[in-house]
């Protein structure tokens, strides 16, 4: 009897409490990422997702450039420079946004990493109203990558004099109003703001590292909105009655990168061989619980002109995997590991945690290839491991997942992958000057007639030389509470989307 | 008062030594980790979607890291003859400010599970001791084996899934109000109720066989009365040098507990400084640890002095 009471009382409290829930209009949301200060260079997207500071330009869930701080943007007849109008805008401290507030913002974002640092920039002044960027040479993506969180613009009087960050002034409908580093952020309505303003009344933000409690967060109603879960907790989640669950694909590649020079690696048969060891709709269902996330080709379909459906799917097929290999002169050795002269086929793997999926694929991997004669190690390390070894050319195989989309349009991220030399997330030496030679055409006129053919001429290569061999792509999982309206998960990971939410009645 | 006096320079003395032998050692650990430090602090900065060797490169030359490693090791000694700990690499915030914060957490997260272990341990070990072999006895001994042999993780989700999202009487994780920090203490105390209790019960029974026990009831005192006279000064004692000695699981425990519950204390940022290479942060959070362990053993002796009356009858 009493235990039936307990329950019951429990039953009783739980109840009135989301009762009471309705009433609300704010948000709590549980994400990984920590905050660690106000830095646009490091926590820029974190403000931009919340709200509370803006890019010049922006985007809509497809990726199509809308416009965001500036109202329009037009490129000189040589394309050596833009011209960017600003919209009328006031900050959270009242102070109207000026062409000067702009100028500053992205001379500071053109200094510290990111993509704007890559643009062959000369200058960023005011003009009366506008904003000028002379450039060093064309560069038609420039708007896109004034999409990239680390070019959002807070106001002047935010930087000391040695330009370090010190207060969190934007323009977004959302203003700061408490920032506990690195856990927690709480934001409230800007009531001001230039467009419509929002509907909830203010959100709080609260770094989780875990993704088992953010699960339970979830489950228990303590964050109405959680982003990136595991596995397991999307699927725990699926069943729980009061929240909803959402998967959505994003322009995220879980890559395998192959040094090209290794006297193992360095021919394409080989790399071809490698690639069709591995069992990507095993490991797409088995450990993504997405099937349909195994990649066919490096670019996933969300990047619409990136992505070829003419071209032929990556295979899953060890024998012939292992004919190729014979075919190189690999023969199986008395531990069934493959041997040359003398030599094993043995390799070491680097990956890194931060990404819980990655060391499994990495243990999935190394079975899927030993299958075929491969010994493969794992190493489990920093990522930084991976661009050092990238450097020093003490990298063999790499595991990681790389956003093609940080700025909408992927083609920087592809010119410093694909580009002179490869790169330290691309490709290691890689000898294919012609298609370094079409990226960076491709990166200096955003509209050319040509635009399509090179971008073909591109993926076309990279899928059959295989520099990089793409694993899966990417899905991007989120759990909202049943009563949240107007959700949508931005494949591009810009924004949470608070400003169209609200709590049903 | 000599003798505290005597007790108070010596753990001086020892403070002392214990920043420098932190400093050094922590330093040169950092030193021998295998991997390039500013590689690992571009890491921590920026995240991997934009790092790379460039931004590496970048942060090298900023923070000086290509300088004779005994010049850096010459530099953090002086400035901490300033009692200046630096600036973190990563966040580029004076080190004090960040710790300060952190350790304000951590100590109300360690107070407040000592004080919650303490609740649940002294009544449950003095019953137990009073009836040794009992009902309550067996079964506070079943309870305690099975909750000291769940791992602190687990033990947290557990309480997580019970209290939080099942019977949603407390939140999962947060920081901030009082009922956020219910779930995390009792996961720490429930680890330190589970072996204190046993510890307590222990000296309870020797106490119940002892001579002035039996006396004190032979004289017609009550047995809760004799508790409440005799044997609460003789078990505050050792129970006080055990929970010193508890002091050092509790400070590993609040490492795991916050990281599982998002507490922003300074067990979690020393893990996150340590894989970021942030050296003065690594420093700064080992020394205030290091130092927190010789301020609370300096409390816990005065305590015991002050229970114990002994020593000071003896020397009048």
């Amino acid at each position: 009897m009493f235990p039936k009471l307990l329950i019951a009382l429990a039953i009783g409290i739980t109840t009135t409490t989301l009762h009471a829930a309705d009433a609300r209009t704010d948000i709590r949301i549980a994400t990984p990422w920590e905050i660690s200060g106000s830095d646009p260079a490091t926590d820029g997207f974190i403000f931009l997702r919340m709200g509370v500071m803006e890019t010049l330009v922006s985007t809509d869930a497809n990726g199509t450039l809308q416009p965001g701080l500036a109202l329009s943007w037009q490129a000189a007849e040589d394309g050596l420079s833009w011209r960017f109008t600003l919209r009328k805008a006031t900050f959270h401290d009242g102070s109207v946004l000026s062409s000067g507030d702009v100028a500053e913002a992205l001379t500071r974002a053109a200094d510290n990493p990111g993509p704007l640092n890559d643009a062959p920039i000369s200058q960023i002044s005011a003009d009366g109203d506008d904003v000028i960027v002379t450039l060093d040479s064309p560069y038609g993506i420039l708007p896109a990558v004034l999409t990239h969180s680390s070019t959002v613009i807070p106001a002047s009087t935010s930087a000391d004099e040695t330009g370090e960050s010190l207060n969190l002034i934007g323009t977004g409908p959302f203003k700061v109003d408490s920032l506990s580093v690195p856990q927690s952020m709480t934001t409230s309505r800007y009531e001001d703001y230039w467009g419509e303003p929002a509907k909830l009344s203010g959100a709080s933000y609260l770094a989780v590292k875990r993704a088992e409690t953010r699960a339970l967060m979830a489950e228990s109603g303590d964050a109405d909105m959680v982003h990136t879960l595991d596995p397991s907790g999307y699927r725990r989640l699926g069943d729980v009655d009061s929240v909803q669950v959402q998967s959505v694909a994003i322009p995220r590649v879980m890559l395998l990168k192959m040094n090209a020079a290794h006297p193992l690696l360095d021919t394409p048969t080989a790399r071809r061989a490698l690639s069709l060891a591995i069992d990507r709709e095993g490991i797409a269902a088995g450990i993504m619980r997405a099937p349909e996330s195994a990649a066919t080709q490096l670019f996933p379909p969300a990047l619409q002109q990136w992505y070829d459906k003419t071209l032929p799917a990556l295979q899953y097929s060890p024998e012939k995997a292992s004919e190729m290999l014979a075919s190189l002169g690999w023969t199986p050795g008395e531990d069934g590991i493959l041997v040359r002269e003398g030599e094993r086929f043995s390799l070491t793997l680097r990956t890194f945690p931060d990404r819980p999926e990655l060391p499994l694929v990495g243990a999935a991997l190394q079975d899927q290839w030993r299958q075929i004669g491969i010994e493969l190690e794992v190493s489990v390390s920093n990522f930084s491991e991976i661009p050092a070894g990238h450097q020093d050319g003490t990298l063999a195989v790499a595991l990681y997942a790389r956003n093609y989309a940080s700025t909408v349009d992927p083609t920087g991220a592809v010119q410093s992958d694909f580009g002179v030399g490869g790169g330290d997330w691309g490709a290691m030496n890689w000898q294919a000057p012609e298609v370094a030679e079409a990226v960076s055409t491709i990166a200096a006129s955003a509209e050319s007639k040509e635009r399509h053919e090179l971008i073909r001429q591109v993926i076309t290569q990279i899928h059959e030389d295989l520099p990089v061999a793409p694993v899966v792509w990417y899905q991007h999982t989120v759990a909202t509470a049943k009563g949240l309206q107007g959700v949508v998960v931005d494949p591009l990971e810009r924004t949470y989307g608070l400003q169209a939410l609200s709590w049903s009645e | 008062m000599s003798a505290i006096l005597q007790m108070s320079s010596a753990r001086l003395v020892q403070a002392l030594l214990v920043v420098l032998v932190i400093g050094l050692a922590s330093f040169a650990m950092m030193q021998a980790l295998p991997g390039d430090s500013a590689y690992r602090i571009a890491a921590g900065r920026y995240g991997y979607d934009v790092m790379d060797a460039q931004v590496a490169e970048a942060v090298r030359l900023e923070l000086g890291l290509d300088q004779p490693v005994l010049q850096q090791m010459g530099r953090w000694l002086t400035q901490l003859a300033t009692l200046d700990l630096g600036r973190s690499l990563v966040s580029g915030q004076p080190v004090w400010q960040e710790i300060s914060g952190q350790l304000g957490a951590s100590l109300l997260l360690a107070c407040s599970a000592i004080v919650m272990s303490l609740l649940i341990a002294i009544p449950v070990g003095v019953l137990s001791g009073l009836n040794p072999g009992g009902k309550m006895d067996r079964l506070s001994m079943a309870l305690s084996v099975s909750v000291r042999s769940i791992p602190a993780f687990a033990l947290a989700v557990v309480l997580m899934l019970l209290l939080a999202v099942q019977f949603k009487l407390l939140p999962v994780a947060g920081y901030g109000e009082i009922r956020h920090l219910v779930l995390p203490s009792l996961a720490l105390a429930l680890s330190l109720a589970a072996v204190s209790n046993r510890v307590l019960r222990d000296i309870v029974v020797e106490a119940v066989a002892s001579p002035w026990f039996q006396f004190s009831r032979t004289k017609g005192l009550s047995q809760a009365a004799t508790v409440r006279r005799h044997v609460a000064r003789n078990v505050a004692a050792p129970l006080v040098a055990y929970v010193g000695v508890q002091l050092a699981l509790l400070i590993e425990g609040v490492v795991i507990i916050e990281s599982v519950f998002s507490w922003p204390g300074i067990g979690h940022a020393l893990v996150h400084a340590i894989f970021e290479r942030d050296v003065p942060m690594v420093q700064g959070a080992a020394l205030t640890l290091g130092l927190l362990f010789v301020a609370l053993n300096f409390g816990v002796d005065l305590l015991c002095k002050l229970i114990d009356p002994r020593d000071r009858v003896a020397a009048s």
